[in-house]
This record gives C-alpha cells, sequence and structure tokens, in this order.
C-alpha cells in the first residue's frame, strides 16, 4: 500500500473533524479497555504470564536462526514447504506463483496484516486473479478499497449506515428494497455472499499469529470462523507469516494465546484458535493437498540488536491502539499506512523510512498507557523518544523547532538563570492573566492555543514552591520528602 | 547468487553472533518443552474441573448437556433439535459411527463431508479445556474439520474423561497417544463457545462464518460410544 503517512498533520486534522469517526472512536474507547480490565481481573496470573510471554519472544529472538531452521524442517516433514523472502516484491511474486501453478481464478483470504503490509490484493488482481477478504470487517474494506483502520478490528471507523451504503452498491443484483437496518442483516448478506465463495475457491491464503519450531504448525485466531473455512476448503493453503512470528513449543504457545485475546478484545481466548499442519493426511475427507508457507523478511533481520529490537516481540493484539488517547483522537487512517497507532509509530519508520514517517514519533504524548497493557512489555514510550532523538540527529526536526529545542537546552544548562527567565515569565504570565484565569490565544503558542485555552500561572514557579513548601499545606514539604 | 534463505539466515546468525554463540538453550527447549505457569483455576478435583468447563463454556454462549452415557446421545440430539426448532437431520462424523440412531427414527444421520446446505453436524471432541471451556478437535479421517465450521449448528461429543485443566494437559496427552511419532493432525482445533463478529459498530452478533449455536453433549460415562 502507498503510504499517505507524510500527511499525518492534515489526516489528523481532517479525522478531528469527522463527527462519525469520533463516534466510533468513542465507542472503542469505553469497549475494548475496560473488557480487557475485566478479563485480567478474572485471571490472578495474567501479570505473571506477561512475563513470561516477554521472556519467550526474548528468547525466541536470541535463536530466531535455529527456530525458523527447525520450523523448515518440521513443515517439510509434514509435506509442506517453506519459501523465504526477503521483501515484499519477493513475497508477492511467490505467492502469485504459486497461485498460478494451482491454476487460481479465485483466492479466498483470512485477515493478514503482513497480507496488507506487502499489498497482495493489489497483485492478485493485476494477476487477474480475484483475492475475496473474507473477515466481515476486511470484506467491507475490501469492496470500499480503503484501508484497515485498526490491526483486530479493520472496519471500527465505519458506521452501520457506511456498511449498508456499500452493501447496496457492491451487491447490485439484490433486491434494491431489501431492508438492511440492522447488523444482523447486513451479517446475514455478507455471510450468504461469501458461503459461495469459500466453497468454490481455488487457493486459501491465511496469515498466522504464530509460527510453532516444535511442530511445523501455523497458529491462526479468529472469532469468525472465516480463516478455518479458507484453509479448509481450497485445495492449496498459503500462509502469509514474518520471521518473528516463531515461538518453540506448543507450550509456549499455550502461554502467548493466554495473553492474547485478553489483552485484545477482553475474551479469556477467542473462539477459534487453530494448528495447521502440513497437508491433509492419507485417509483425511478435507484439508488442503499443498501447503506453503511464505516467509517474510521484509526489513525485520535488520532491526536485531537495534533500539527496535524489543518491537519484534509484537503479537499484534491491539491493545497499545485501544488505549492510546493519540489514537482514540484520529484513529488508524491519519497514520497513513497498515499499521496504526504507538506499535505503528514505532514500527512505520523501520519499515518504510524516516523520511515518509517523520511524523509519526511525535504522534504520541508518551503518556505510557501503551507500555502499561502491552502484553509484551514493550517499552513502546522509549522507542518512540529513540526515534524522535535519530530524527533530531538526522536533521529531520524542522529549523524553528531545532532552534527551540537547542535554546532551551543551552539555557536548561544553567539553572540560575533558567531559574529567574522562569520566575520572570510565570510572574509576568500570571499577571497578564490575572483577570480571566486563561488566555484564549498566546503569541508562539498557538499549537497550544488553538485547540484549547492556556490556565494562568497563579503564584510561583514550581522550584519555588518546592522550596517553600507553599499552599501553607507542608505540601511542599511532603513533595521534598517524597522526591528523595 | 545466495539464495534469499541463505542470505537472511546468514544475516541473523551474524547479528546474533552464533559462531561464538551455540543455541544450546534453544536445543534444550524444544527437547524439554518445558511448560510456564499454569493457571490454578482449572487444576481442582475432576468434578470441580467438569463444572469449571460448563460454566466457561456457558458462558461464552455455548449450551451444555450432561447424560449419562453414549446410550442416552440419540435422544439428547432429538430434544436438542426440537427444542430449537431445527430439522431432525444430522452430518455425523466416523467418529460417532458405533452410536445406534435407531432409537430416534425421525432423525436422519449421514456421514462425510459438511456440504454447505446441512444445518447440523455431530463431531466427537478429542479433548476439553476446564480453564476457559475450550474444546479440541483433531481432524482425521473420522474427524472432517469441515464439520466444525459449515453447518450452522455444531453438535460436540466428548467424554467427561477427557476434559482437562489445562492446554498443557492436552498437548501432554495427544503426545502420549502418538506413542512416541509424529503427533499433530492436519489441523488441530480449539474452539471456546460459537462464532462471533464485532466488525459493525461493536455489536456482537453471534454466526458469522462458523456455527451461530453450539451445543456441548458431556457423557459422564467412561466407555466410548
Ligand atoms: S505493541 Fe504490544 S500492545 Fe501493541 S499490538 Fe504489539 S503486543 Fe499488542
Amino acid at each position: 500500500m502507498d503510504s499517505t503517512t507524510r500527511q499525518f498533520k492534515d489526516n489528523a486534522r481532517g479525522a478531528l473533524d469527522d463527527a462519525q469517526l469520533q463516534n466510533a472512536l468513542d465507542k472503542l474507547g469505553r469497549g475494548f479497555p475496560l473488557k480487557r480490565l475485566e478479563a485480567a481481573a478474572r485471571l490472578p496470573e495474567f501479570e505473571r504470564l506477561r512475563d513470561q510471554a516477554r521472556e519467550i519472544k526474548n528468547h525466541v529472538l536470541d535463536n530466531l536462526d535455529f527456530y525458523l531452521e527447525a520450523f523448515e524442517a518440521k513443515v517439510e516433514a509434514a509435506g509442506g514447504q517453506v519459501h523465504w523472502c526477503a521483501d515484499a516484491d519477493a513475497a508477492r511474486r511467490t505467492i502469485g506463483e504459486i497461485c498460478k501453478a494451482a491454476g487460481a481464478k479465485t483466492v479466498t483470504k483470512s485477515k493478514s496484516m503482513i497480507g496488507e503490509e506487502i499489498a497482495i490484493n493489489d497483485y492478485l488482481e493485476n494477476e487477474g486473479i480475484e483475492p475475496i477478504e473474507t473477515d466481515l470487517g476486511e470484506y467491507i474494506i475490501q469492496l470500499r478499497r480503503e484501508p484497515p483502520s485498526h490491526i483486530i478490528a479493520p472496519a471500527i471507523h465505519l458506521s452501520m449506515g457506511q456498511v449498508e451504503e456499500t452493501f447496496r452498491e457492491s451487491h447490485a443484483d439484490l433486491d434494491p428494497d431489501r431492508a438492511l437496518d440492522e447488523p444482523r442483516k447486513l451479517l446475514e448478506e455478507a455471510r450468504t455472499r461469501l458461503r459461495d465463495r469459500f466453497l468454490g475457491a481455488d487457493v486459501g491464503l491465511t496469515g498466522a499469529n504464530m509460527l510453532i519450531a516444535e511442530t511445523g504448525s501455523n497458529v491462526l485466531v479468529t472469532n469468525e470462523g472465516n480463516a478455518d473455512l479458507t484453509y479448509s476448503l481450497p485445495r492449496v493453503h498459503i500462509v502469509i507469516a514474518s520471521l518473528e512470528k516463531i515461538v518453540p513449543t506448543l507450550e509456549d504457545a499455550s502461554t502467548i494465546l493466554r495473553v492474547l485475546a485478553r489483552s485484545a478484545t477482553g475474551q479469556e481466548m477467542s473462539v477459534y484458535t487453530t494448528f495447521c499442519t502440513g497437508v491433509r493426511r492419507p485417509g483425511d475427507l478435507d484439508g488442503p493437498e499443498e501447503y506453503h508457507v511464505v516467509l517474510l523478511d521484509n526489513g525485520r533481520s535488520k532491526l536485531l540488536g537495534t533500539e527496535s529490537h524489543e518491537m519484534l516481540r509484537c503479537i499484534r493484539c491491539g491493545a497499545c491502539l485501544n488505549h492510546c488517547p493519540v489514537y482514540r483522537s484520529v484513529g488508524g487512517h491519519a497514520y497513513g499506512w497498515v499499521y496504526s497507532g504507538p506499535m505503528g509509530a514505532v514500527l512505520i519508520p523501520g519499515l518504510i523510512g524516516m523520511d515518509e514517517a517523520a511524523h509519526l514519533p511525535n504522534a504520541s504524548t508518551l503518556c505510557g498507557r501503551c507500555e502499561q497493557v502491552c502484553p509484551m512489555r514493550i517499552p513502546l514510550p522509549r522507542m518512540l523518544r529513540a526515534w524522535r532523538h535519530k530524527l533530531y540527529e538526522s536533521r529531520r526536526t524542522g529549523a524553528l523547532g531545532r532552534w527551540a529545542l537547542e535554546g532551551w537546552a543551552w539555557l536548561a544548562r544553567r539553572p540560575r538563570l533558567y531559574r529567574l527567565i522562569m520566575g520572570l515569565g510565570v510572574a509576568g504570565l500570571g499577571m497578564l492573566g490575572r483577570r480571566r484565569g486563561r488566555f484564549r490565544r498566546l503569541p508562539l503558542a498557538g499549537g497550544w492555543t488553538g485547540g484549547r485555552d492556556l490556565p494562568a500561572p497563579e503564584g510561583d514557579t514550581f522550584i519555588q514552591q518546592w522550596h517553600k513548601g507553599a499552599r501553607g499545606d507542608a505540601s511542599g514539604e511532603r513533595l521534598r520528602r517524597r522526591g528523595r | 547468487m545466495t539464495l534469499p534463505r541463505d542470505q537472511i539466515l546468514g544475516r541473523l546468525k551474524s547479528a546474533l553472533d552464533r559462531e561464538n554463540r551455540p543455541p544450546e538453550a534453544a536445543r534444550a527447549r524444544l527437547r524439554d518443552r518445558p511448560a510456564g505457569l499454569i493457571p490454578e483455576r482449572g487444576q481442582g478435583a475432576p468434578a470441580d474441573r467438569l463444572a469449571l468447563f460448563a460454566a466457561e463454556a456457558e458462558r461464552v454462549e455455548a449450551t451444555v448437556a450432561r447424560i449419562p452415557g453414549p446410550a442416552a446421545l440419540p435422544r439428547e440430539v432429538a430434544r436438542y433439535l426440537a427444542e430449537t426448532n431445527q430439522p431432525p437431520a444430522l452430518r455425523a462424523a466416523q467418529s460417532l459411527a458405533d452410536v445406534d440412531w435407531s432409537s430416534q427414527p425421525m432423525l436422519k444421520v449421514t456421514g462425510g463431508t459438511a456440504d454447505g446446505a446441512d444445518n447440523c453436524s455431530i463431531s466427537r471432541a478429542f479433548g476439553g479445556v476446564a480453564e476457559t471451556g475450550t474444546l479440541v478437535f483433531l481432524s482425521g479421517p473420522d474427524n472432517p474439520t469441515t464439520l466444525n465450521f459449515v453447518p450452522p449448528t455444531h453438535i460436540a461429543v466428548i467424554r467427561a474423561a477427557d476434559i482437562a485443566g489445562d492446554y498443557e494437559a492436552v498437548w501432554a496427552r495427544l503426545r502420549a497417544e502418538a506413542g512416541g511419532g509424529a503427533y499433530m493432525p492436519r489441523t488441530v482445533n480449539w474452539v471456546t463457545g460459537p462464532s462471533r463478529t464485532a466488525d459493525i459498530e461493536q455489536t456482537l452478533l453471534l454466526g458469522a462464518h462458523g456455527p451461530q449455536r453450539l451445543h456441548i453433549v458431556i457423557l459422564d460415562d467412561d466407555a466410548t460410544p
């Protein structure tokens, strides 16, 4: 997919003005986080399981080569094939060739973020093969030719009315007077539509939530069951997965599964968790005759040992999006590429380059909620800061911003002068704003006052209060003690 | 020209300094397969485990019936279909071939894979996991995968003795029963409740692509049907 990440600021402004989108994001912010909390509260071991999940992935990253080779051997032993692909282009071509060799006209697909990353649908269409998304959300956005706006809930930005409109346009052969005024009716129409596609597809293309070295299996997690119809009905099953999806054993996969759904949707376990291994066995009545795993690097091997190393632990649960104040204000499309939210802001600059994605590391308040909820305990704020640092070092920050930062740094290294100037500034602002208690506009602070008022300072600077134990209630004294 | 495989592996090996750091810990992990932390929740006595399994399954909108043994299965199936207003027809897995359906002459029972027109299938679960009310199905000639997904109603039959506390216990049993040979069938399905989606305005709807109804029949008897 081509990115519009460069236009993050414009995208965000548009998103903030979109009442319908704001409504959807509001709902998201009230739904998933609460459910996650409830699920975590039901499982006393949840926090310790997070620690273990992190340790498993750390161990995997330390032994990535070993586990990938072990995985490959097991896939081959089960009658499958592993295709190593260095970049998106290689992966697209590999998938295209497998489809052509199978004489495929239609390919059913279950949701795969890697599929989005390499824009496989556009490629297949150009090759004359029809890709059919089967996850309900993905199906809707495929009809609308939109990218997903959330890694686990791709159509989260749409209202029911918009889905109805899309179905009326795309399913033009159906009775135009049919009622589509409830979610259930929309689901029924999509389900019926997709039934025949499932039964008639030549190839099923799925992603993988994990790959298991012990057995050569891929793991698929869905709630709808669409992935299961995707791999079990066609003659050929292609799995597309990136390198870091590997885990050592079935036990390790089970540990990670215990934190995945709880973090993602607040379910104890997703409805369908599937372990596919190789081709159909002698005597089996169903299942694919060919099994291909397209193993994609696309820049991941270069992240090992860098500041982004820990990002390779990500299991794409979406918790960091659900809890991010920036994501919840602007939605996924503003980020301009297939990933979004804190994980996107860390991942995208590494995958499509700093020039494209220069805005993203700044699209964060560094409030730290993402790290608090990340099941794999990925230090997202620290990594965002590392990107900011790099942007600054590489002189991609604007001249005015650099000048201001440098000026501030100069001042901050001279505490006496800093305090003097701050004291004067605070006193002056306090005096100016005495009457209304806030500023509606302030020179050089348009970014702040454009959307809200700046409260006028009401007394001393923080440091002055600290030293005085001000406010007469010894809060300064308390502050000081806590600071020690 | 180096193959992409060797290129990628080469890059990994040099980033990980593989020459000086043999992957001993990883080798041991694949050999010993240490289990992680197993939640307390599923670790009660068999009776508690069974009760937890049923409660967790019902929490995720499955229905659960307990019957004394395989002989009572046809009646339970007929009862369930009648009560939920469904036609008395079934696509049954070979794994239930020795159930004698003749006590319910109204029931039309056929074998094979699901064909898209079936309303209801019945298959056997290899195991259950009390922790989350999860069923575990193995694919094979006598238990085709499509039976678990294609028809809108799925009836799952499981022996009480096959309900374990945790996933790890089911993996251990799977390995043990293979007696040292390859133990993974083409497909292992964990099923926790009926299919659902919340993709339209986050409204929860059951029956997206998989079954809308999941009925679990627990056989208290140890005898195999
Ligand atoms: S970074 Fe963490 S919270 Fe975000 S998607 Fe990845 S695993 Fe989930």
